[in-house]
């Protein structure tokens, strides 16, 4: 019966070509611009660590006071030097991390080539088990090389290709900004998108990081910052011991924290600390702290940039406009066949027979609407770039799930659009149609 | 002009029809409006000027690899410049922290009085010396250049307040409204001690294009402080006809100077062309998402109302052949449909136009926009009943062309 119905479908398809067409096209543009603009927020807007985004939190700690703070009396989005190293010290979570953007220089080991730029980050050991960071060759460096000081450094696959020509590096040299670092670890090639850690201090959606290296011994060398770096009130430092004491947040700190009882000892933890801070005279104000998980971040951060939240809002709309016309057109399309339903429900077909039909006919438009939406689709991931920020666009991509997705929303999206014409086309009164005739 | 009552009469029979076209340009209605006010805010922020002269100029972001001393790296920064300045094809040079639209770059605070609590209004920064005027061709309005004297060479950490500040009007005028900054004092950040204000530019944009600095995007201080540090950026004038020569030219020569320096990346090297077009590319981005979603979304609507109303001619072709036998003119016919659809066409407007600003005052909340000007919908009210009354003309006037013979005909 269902292949009968098709070709039923088919014929009366190919009978009135240009309302079929009419409403292939609409489904099509409408599910394509849908899709198109949803392939940009699913990537914009997913979890980057789905499985630890629970437990891995940001705590912030109101170092400026309520005269400079944010809007809300928000604390600064990073910690200042001295805060960052007190919170280090204390060591409350199981695994935490401070970091902060780097960008270096790299001499290549052949002499003739000129240096080229490397970025990443300075970190502590936990940085990589806590971030869950794939490692092609060795390890992360140990908590005694953040203790010592030590020159050592992670770089990335590519990284390790470049100079090393993807040959295991390990106890290997580098030299970066003129100092030299022993290689302890390669990563696999790892960028989470968007990069929660560095949302405020770096790029969201940046080039993947070069290198690693401790944070302890960036803090010796003096390596700036090459992220962002707020400073509030009267900027008095004259050099880079003053600048460490200064108000100035840079500092981005990441702490692991299991269960809800350690969230809320952690929680107690910073507040204790902004409580002693007041009483010792460093901040002039009552504790203030937060203690935001990953998506919490994230959307206090407001990651999902404006463009990609409005242009999927209005292409939604737009698909339901397309649907409302193809409800119409389908419509017109069923009721013109009045005398024919009336005869087949005259010679005994039944009200559930005559569902059915109808319902295969509009899914076949909704399959030939998704065909055209997934070439439509394709085509307009290709010319994103156009649209967006390259770092945003190249998000952007036409997998098998999308594929499916395109496919499966114009099918049952047209077949939801057709179920009122097709309830009109159900009520049709055989006598009627006959009679007329 | 035909009577509206029979044609409501007939409209009550077609209620499903009806109440689709109608719910269709009512919601294409909202979108329209909207997306025409996202391009135009978009257009309007995309097109500001930054102040220069924008032809030929060029940026280069320089990088000093193996210097650690910002010293140092500031005596080789020197170099660079007055080699830039040497270069055949350029007309002037300077160095600088950031210039408009870089995307990257200082702001702070000012105030005119040294105890003023709360700053006047906001500003950036720029750090150049006495070339700046030229090389980024800004017109000086009052008052006068630096003087190679007055401009000092510091360390980020170190910087004091300089004596004297260009200020570009739109900052003046927010400072001194009465027009009488020049000669003034102002104070930057939490400066204790005043800049005087020796020159006005005409206009100089933060470097900035994005939303966020839409309140100060013209609020620009020029110090003559000369930077040192690890980083160095240099805004080139190329003679004109020069600059595609220059981008090629100017960081060889920098390499040839000193070998050891990185100059990669989409930064690098770029001519002011590029710069504006990756600074406002998802402005224009959106616009342009929005302009052809409108125009497939008119298509459409207009397309569904064909469809329809054609179905309705064929369905009424009886019944329009008889009121041709009774004696209604093609005319009547044809402003019968036409009226049928002005009607559908005035209640889907109506509705739209409360949806349009429902679906902007949402979106108001949602992502800090700005209010939607009443002329966008009377624009698009206008614009869609002239499209459905376009749309309805040909199916209308196939019902016209009806024979009156049709009355006698059975099916």
């Amino acid at each position: 019966m269902f292949s009968y119905y098709l070709q039923l479908g088919l014929r009366s398809l190919r009978r009135n070509p240009l309302l079929t067409a009419l409403m292939v096209m609409a489904i099509g543009f409408g599910v394509a611009a849908s899709m198109i603009t949803y392939s940009v927020f699913r990537a914009v807007s997913g979890n980057p660590i789905p499985e630890k985004s629970e437990r891995l939190f940001t705590p912030q700690i109101d170092s400026w006071g309520p005269k400079y703070n944010l809007p809300g009396n928000e604390p600064p989005y990073a910690l200042n030097y001295v805060d960052a190293m007190a919170l280090m010290r204390d060591h409350k979570a199981k695994r935490q991390t401070m970091l902060y953007p780097i960008g270096l220089s790299a001499l290549p080991r052949d002499a003739q080539s000129v240096p080229f730029n490397v970025q990443g980050f300075t970190a502590q050991s936990d940085f990589f088990a806590m971030f869950d960071v794939p490692f092609q060759y060795g390890s992360a460096w140990a908590a005694a090389d953040d203790e010592q000081r030590a020159a050592v450094v992670v770089i990335s696959r590519k990284l390790n290709d470049k100079l090393f020509d993807g040959a295991n590096s390990l106890g290997r040299e580098i030299t970066l900004s003129g100092h030299n670092y022993r290689v302890v670890g390669v990563t696999e090639n790892w960028n989470p998108k968007p990069r929660f850690f560095t949302v405020w201090s770096g790029s969201s959606f940046g080039e993947p990081s070069d290198i690693y290296i401790p944070l302890s011994r960036a803090l010796d060398l003096r390596i700036d910052t090459a992220g962002s770096n707020s400073c509030r009130g009267r900027i008095d430092y004259q050099d880079w011991d003053g600048w460490l004491q200064s108000n100035c947040v840079w500092v981005t700190p990441w702490v692991q924290l299991d269960s809800a009882a350690e969230i809320e000892q952690y929680r107690q933890f910073l507040e204790g600390y902004a409580a002693d801070q007041q009483r010792a005279g460093r901040y002039g104000w009552a504790p203030n702290v937060r203690l935001r998980n990953v998506m919490q971040w994230l959307d206090y951060m407001q990651v999902v940039p404006q463009e990609s939240s409005v242009s999927l809002l209005v292409a939604l709309c737009f698909f339901a406009i397309c649907l409302i016309n193809t409800i119409g057109l389908l419509l017109a399309k069923f009721l013109r066949r009045a005398s024919e339903i009336g005869v087949r429900r005259a010679l005994g077909a039944s009200r559930r027979e005559i569902y059915v039909q109808y319902l295969i006919e509009a899914g076949a438009v909704g399959l030939a609407g998704g065909v055209l939406g997934l070439l439509l689709t394709a085509l307009g991931i290709s010319g994103i770039g156009l649209l967006f920020q390259p770092q945003i666009a190249r998000l952007a991509h036409l997998d098998l799930a999308l594929v499916g997705l395109t496919l499966l929303v114009s099918v049952l999206a047209t077949m939801v659009a057709a179920l009122y014409p097709t309830w009109r086309a159900a009520q049709v009164q055989p006598a009627w149609q006959l009679k007329s005739n | 002009m035909p009577h509206i009552k029979p044609i409501l009469a007939a409209l009550k029979r077609h209620k499903a029809g009806t109440i689709l076209i109608a719910l269709q340009i009512a919601l294409t209605l909202a979108i329209v409006c909207n997306a025409l006010f996202i391009i135009q805010q978009r257009v309007t922020r995309l097109s500001r000027p930054t102040g220069m002269d924008e032809s030929n100029l060029v940026a280069i972001q320089n990088r000093w690899v193996g210097v650690t001393d910002a010293a140092a790296a500031g005596v080789l920064t020197r170099a660079d410049v007055l080699a830039l300045r040497q270069m055949p094809g350029v007309q002037d040079a300077v160095q600088v922290n950031a210039f408009p639209l870089r995307g990257g770059g200082w702001s702070t605070g000012v105030r005119v009085d040294v105890d003023g609590k709360k700053p006047i209004a906001h500003t950036t920064q720029y750090f150049m010396d006495e070339h700046a005027l030229a090389t980024m061709g800004v017109k000086l309005i009052a008052g006068r250049n630096f003087r190679a004297d007055e401009v000092v060479t510091t360390d980020p950490d170190k910087i004091q307040t300089s004596p004297q500040a260009i200020v570009s009007k739109a900052l003046a005028d927010k400072l001194y409204p009465d027009g009488s900054a020049l000669g003034k004092p102002i104070y930057l950040g939490d400066d204790r001690t005043p800049s005087t204000v020796i020159g006005v530019v005409e206009r100089l944009q933060v470097p900035w294009g994005a939303a966020w600095t839409d309140d100060f995007a013209e609020n620009s201080v020029i110090l003559p402080v000369q930077l040192t540090g690890n980083f160095s950026t240099y805004l080139i004038r190329a003679k004109p006809g020069q600059q595609a020569e220059l981008v090629k030219a100017a960081p060889a020569m920098l390499t040839k100077l000193n070998r050891l320096r990185v100059i990669t990346g989409d930064r690098g090297v770029r001519t002011f062309e590029v710069v504006r077009e990756q600074a406002y590319k998802s402005d224009r981005g959106l616009a342009i998402l929005m302009g052809v979603i409108c125009l497939i979304l008119l298509a459409i609507t207009a397309a569904g109302i064909v469809g329809l109303t054609s179905f309705w001619v064929g369905q009424r072709r009886k019944q329009i052949g008889v009121r041709r036998a009774l004696g209604a003119t093609k005319h009547d016919i044809l402003s019968y449909f036409l009226t049928e659809n002005l009607m559908i066409g005035i209640a889907g407007v109506v509705i739209g136009a409360l949806m349009a600003v429902g679906l902007n005052l949402w979106m108001v909340t949602q992502f800090e926009m700005a209010r939607l000007s009443m002329a966008y919908v009377a624009a698009g009210v206008i614009a869609l009943l002239l499209l459905g009354q376009a749309a309805v003309l040909a199916p209308a006037m196939r019902a016209a062309k009806v024979p009156p013979v049709e009355a006698t005909r059975s099916v």
